[in-house]
């Protein structure tokens, strides 16, 4: 029983210990050492925050590159498309116009030689209306030297010209 | 750190060695229940060796300790030595006073104890307020304690947040684990760092004087982490803190004990009652047990060799309270850290406003 049996001085002198360690670890030890931990766990919760926003920032602005990338690859194969019809475009209605322009022309020369033919043709005749007249002027004067021959150059040539 | 060293020698130089002068005789039994009751109780001197010389003396070493006594409306000192070497009784102002099985008693010139028909002994004790071993090495916790956490704050003032280095390192993991693990976790969140520097002190407190008390030599050896004062006297620290602290939620719970009906309310609110007071009781009780019934099996064990007077026992029992040792490593953290655990659970409910 002597062991179950508390001595006053113990109590004394542990209550005594134990409020002197009380007051003077919480006035000199506990709160700059509750504090730097508490320092330092707040400085690791900022300090991963602020990477975890860093790493945000930097996955938005890689997620925004990749989309102005997206559209301007977009827009360069719409550009190209869009070239791509124009030229074809381009080359249907020069192509076109080239066609035409040979049409016109085709029809132009066509129309200048028929032109030109019948000019061709009003010249010959003049011409042969000339010669003729030259000829049978010239006939005339030698033949109508004497009338037998006359009448025989004119006959002959008469039956030349209805060939004709 | 050259100081304690200093003192420690200083301690050394008064030891006191005393031959006595018949040595034992090896055929008288061995009284194993006396030999651990006067390992686990308290002592007016501090033991320090016992040997036996070349002439055949054994000589106790010792190391006496101040007694201060409160009789008659005043303190009187003495040095514990003068008990245990002189036979006479020491004057006390009118009275005398002698030492018998390490309790004071007032007696007459004769020193003489005056027992009643049971064998009881009749004669008055003085208030002792002695610095007991177990006091001494209560002291001596304070001091490490002191030098360990001053030196921490210090280190931290000085380091700030920078990684814990050296000693720091390790008592960092520990006052991290009592602040989260104990308060936090048992403490409402906006209350809990307010109790987190008691718990602290409590915790180390306890576990470095059950430390103490497992070091098999001086200046270790003193059981008074399973002395029934010091449990008593750190389960009422509890119950203050438990108590001062409580909110208005706490005490209605108790007596008014709300939502019961009215015939469960007369059972409930003596039982309530009485739980305030059994919860550090309880605390008390197992701390004192748990560490005195290490201590006590250890002693037996190491007992056993001179019982059975055989040498091929001895490394059975040296490995047994080997095993022993290692699991009153484990019982002296565990045992703070359920005092300091269960304090915080009782601050926790008493803190907490509850919702019914």
């Amino acid at each position: 029983m002597e062991l179950l049996t508390p001595s006053p001085g113990l109590v004394f002198w542990t209550s005594l210990t134990f409020v002197i360690l009380l007051v003077i670890l919480r006035k000199y030890a506990w709160p700059s050492i509750l504090r730097a931990l508490k320092v330092r766990e707040e400085t690791i919760h900022f300090a991963l925050e602020d990477a975890k926003k860093a790493k945000e920032e930097a996955e938005q602005m890689e997620h925004q590159r990749k989309k102005v990338i997206d559209e301007a690859r977009k827009e360069r194969d719409l550009i190209l498309k869009e070239a791509r019809q124009v030229k074809s475009e381009i080359i249907e209605e020069a192509r076109n116009e080239a066609r035409e322009e040979v049409q016109r022309m085709l029809e132009k020369a066509s129309r200048d030689i028929e032109m030109q033919r019948k000019d061709a043709m009003l010249e010959i005749r003049k011409t042969i209306g000339n010669l003729s007249v030259e000829i049978a002027e010239k006939i005339l004067k030698e033949e109508l030297s004497g009338e037998e021959k006359q009448k025989k150059v004119i006959n002959a040539y008469l039956n030349e010209m209805n060939f004709n | 750190m050259k100081k304690i060293i200093l003192i420690f020698f200083l301690l050394l130089g008064s030891f006191s060695t005393q031959a006595s002068g018949e040595p034992q005789s090896p055929d008288e039994p061995v009284d194993a229940f006396g030999l651990i009751m006067d390992h686990i109780s308290d002592a007016h001197q501090w033991h320090v060796v016992d040997y036996t010389n070349s002439r055949g003396h054994e000589v106790h070493i010792n190391v006496p300790l101040p007694v201060i006594l409160w009789h008659n409306n005043s303190l009187w000192f003495f040095s514990s030595g003068h008990f245990y070497h002189e036979q006479e009784p020491q004057q006390l102002g009118n009275d005398y006073v002698i030492l018998h099985e390490e309790q004071f008693y007032i007696t007459g010139d004769e020193g003489e104890l005056e027992m009643d028909a049971e064998g009881n002994i009749r004669n008055a004790s003085p208030l002792d307020f002695s610095i007991t071993k177990n006091v001494a090495s209560m002291i001596l916790s304070m001091a490490l304690l002191l030098l360990m956490f001053l030196s921490a704050g210090k280190a931290y003032a000085r380091h700030g947040i920078a990684p814990a280095r050296g000693f720091r390192a390790v008592l960092e993991p520990l006052i991290l684990f009592v602040r989260d693990d104990i308060a936090r976790s048992q403490i409402a969140k906006d209350k809990a760092d307010k109790f987190v520097p008691f718990l602290l002190t409590m915790f180390f407190f306890i576990w470095i004087n059950n430390l103490i008390g497992i070091i098999p030599f001086f200046p270790g050896g003193s059981n008074l982490s399973g002395n029934i004062s010091f449990t008593a006297t750190l389960a009422v620290f509890s119950f203050l803190v438990i108590n001062v602290f409580a909110v208005k939620d706490y005490w209605k719970h108790i007596f008014l004990a709300p939502g019961m009906p009215f015939p469960i309310k007369i059972l409930l609110v003596p039982l309530e009652f009485i739980g305030i007071f059994t919860k550090p009781f309880a605390l008390m009780i197992r701390l004192f047990a748990n560490i005195t019934a290490g201590h006590i099996i250890i002693l037996s064990l190491i007992s056993i060799i001179f019982i059975i007077k055989s040498i091929y026992i001895a490394p059975v029992s040296i490995l047994l309270s080997l095993v022993m040792f290692l699991l009153e490593l484990l019982v002296a953290v565990l045992q703070a850290y359920i005092f300091t655990l269960l304090t915080a659970l009782f601050i926790g409910m008493s803190t907490t406003k509850s919702e019914h």
